[in-house]
């Protein structure tokens, strides 16, 4: 499978597959797309009479066609002459036998092998330190810290015990993450503060290496709070909403008022002091602001680099949700985005925004990428009383218990659903170019949308396709301009 | 006349033979937690 787009000047073709990614003429870009729908046609064909060959026009005719075709579309140019034809071709042909074009999809088998042969083994949880929150947005998914639920805080006992829970169930894996999450965790800093000195104090002695995050809304970020997190996390999450109308209108205490003016010059500070090490600044944006790039372009003005933008997840009758007439404008915000980053690239003034991150060279191995999320088998979330979810987004969905962390995994039958959940779980992920980048999806986007995890949010689907596309874009213009 | 330029990338079928050590993050972690996707994460096998 291919896929091929134009965006940014570029003529781009994506071997799905190998991974392979080339940068074509025009010629060479409509040449492919006649080979694709020859391809295409013969699949059919065989699918609908059995491979007997019947109806199939020969590969030679249709090739001739495709050659034709081209001759007219660039007659009187260099492109239109035979000669020129005949050598793309060749040079197309070389890629297809070098593994490099239409290669099959020939990982099926191996789907599953990864988490068959990590099973059991947990790497990353995620502490919800605080089901309660000091600000009050109405369009928290987490129904403001609460998940649904009544308000509450970890105790360090159960902190303690997830940290033990994690090193007991980790393998031999070395690298262990944790997320400190809420509601707000700063809320319960304290007990962060016991939980990241009892797992240091015995990370060693186990061969473990724990790699904290914290994120916060920043109304409690203070010089103790940065001294920590600069010490301890190896990532912060820093919610911001960008511009101060747009944050304002949702990020508001419980009395209303919003906290933009009182969290940006903390969070300022915060990532002065953080001295290059990770962080990012992450906003959500609603119906009320699909035009989401102006926020960006507000944190850049704030001095901010990291970003991350997310597009709000709520219900279906929530007035903040997406809607069909956003969804135009959202793709064409993140084309802009694409520009705005090539723009600042050459102003020497870089950003970096977390989904257009992008390693060619060294990013995921293909176990990883048809393994799908990880989520209930590999990374799991612990309320603030023990109790063990498939993530955070499922914590309050009582049919997705898993267990606790005292027991363990009990729920082995919704274990076993998040286990199968793979790129080849879902019919829709076959036939998609972009399988082998969002590994199927995020199973809870899945089952609110559909009522299955192993359903498809589509139009999460569109949104992540049209990122991986400008991720790759811009991944090329870099890689031509460095 | 040179009519394709491949970029540099990662062989994916290649990565099968000594991929899947598991140490890398898993998906959802860091920056986003509401919309997960795996292109832009890290491979961290020392053994690739």
């Amino acid at each position: 499978m291919i896929h091929q787009f134009k965006l940014g000047g570029y003529n781009i073709v994506l071997d799905v597959c190998s991974g392979a990614l080339h940068v074509v003429d025009d010629l060479t870009y409509d040449l492919i797309e006649g080979i694709a729908s020859i391809k295409e046609h013969q699949a059919e064909l065989n699918k609908s009479n059995g491979s007997t060959g019947c109806g199939m026009i020969d590969e030679e005719t249709l090739v001739e066609r495709i050659f034709s075709d081209m001759e007219k579309k660039y007659e009187g140019t260099e492109m239109g002459d035979r000669r020129e034809i005949e050598e793309c071709y060749g040079q197309i042909k070389s890629l297809i036998s070098g593994g490099k074009l239409f290669t099959e999809d020939t990982y099926e088998p191996m789907a599953g092998e990864l988490k068959a042969r990590t099973s059991g083994v947990v790497k990353a949880l995620c502490l919800h330190i605080a089901h309660t929150c000091n600000l009050n947005c109405s369009y928290c998914f987490a129904s403001q810290g609460k998940y649904h639920g009544e308000r509450a805080v970890m105790s360090l006992e159960v902190g303690k015990r997830a940290i033990d829970f994690l090193i007991e169930n980790s393998g031999n894996r070395h690298n262990l993450e944790v997320d400190f999450f809420g509601g707000e965790p700063l809320m319960n800093f304290q007990v962060v503060k016991d939980i990241v000195a009892y797992a240091r104090s015995v990370e060693k002695e186990h061969n473990k290496n724990f790699r904290f995050t914290l994120t916060t809304n920043g109304v409690l970020v203070d010089d103790d709070v940065i001294d920590f997190a600069n010490r301890e996390c190896s990532n912060v999450v820093l919610s911001l909403d960008g511009r101060k109308e747009v944050h304002d209108r949702f990020r508001v205490d419980y009395a209303g008022n919003g906290s933009w003016e009182k969290i940006v010059p903390k969070f300022q500070k915060f990532v002065e002091a953080r001295g290059g090490k990770n962080y990012y600044m992450r906003g959500t944006f609603t119906h009320a602001n699909p035009d989401f790039l102006e926020d960006i372009k507000t944190m850049l003005d704030l001095g901010f680099t990291e970003l991350s933008m997310e597009p709000v997840v709520c219900s279906e009758d929530d007035p903040s949700r997406l809607t069909e007439e956003d969804l135009p404008i959202v793709l064409d915000q993140y084309e802009k985005l694409a520009e705005l980053m090539i723009k600042r690239d050459q102003e020497g003034r870089p950003f970096t925004f977390y989904h257009y991150m992008i390693d060619l060279k060294g990013g995921p191995c293909i176990y990883k990428r048809i393994s799908g999320c990880g989520s209930g088998t590999e990374y799991m979330a612990v309320t603030p009383w023990g109790d063990l979810y498939p993530c955070h987004q499922f914590v309050g969905e009582e049919k997705f218990l898993l267990g606790n962390i005292f027991d363990g995994v009990k729920n082995t039958a919704i274990q076993d659903d998040f286990m199968a959940c793979n790129v080849y779980a879902r019919e829709e992920c076959r036939n998609c170019w972009a399988r082998l980048y969002c590994s199927g999806g995020c199973a809870a986007n899945a089952y609110h949308a559909t009522g299955s995890v192993r359903g498809v949010y589509k139009y999460g689907c569109e949104l992540f396709k049209k990122r991986i596309e400008c991720a790759l874009m811009v991944a090329i213009h870099r890689e031509f301009n460095q | 006349m040179e009519h394709i330029k491949t970029i540099e990338t990662r062989n994916l079928c290649e990565s099968a033979k000594k991929g899947g050590c598991g140490e890398c993050q898993t998906s959802c972690q860091s920056a986003c937690k509401t919309s997960c996707g795996i292109a832009n994460q890290q491979c961290e096998n020392k053994n690739k």
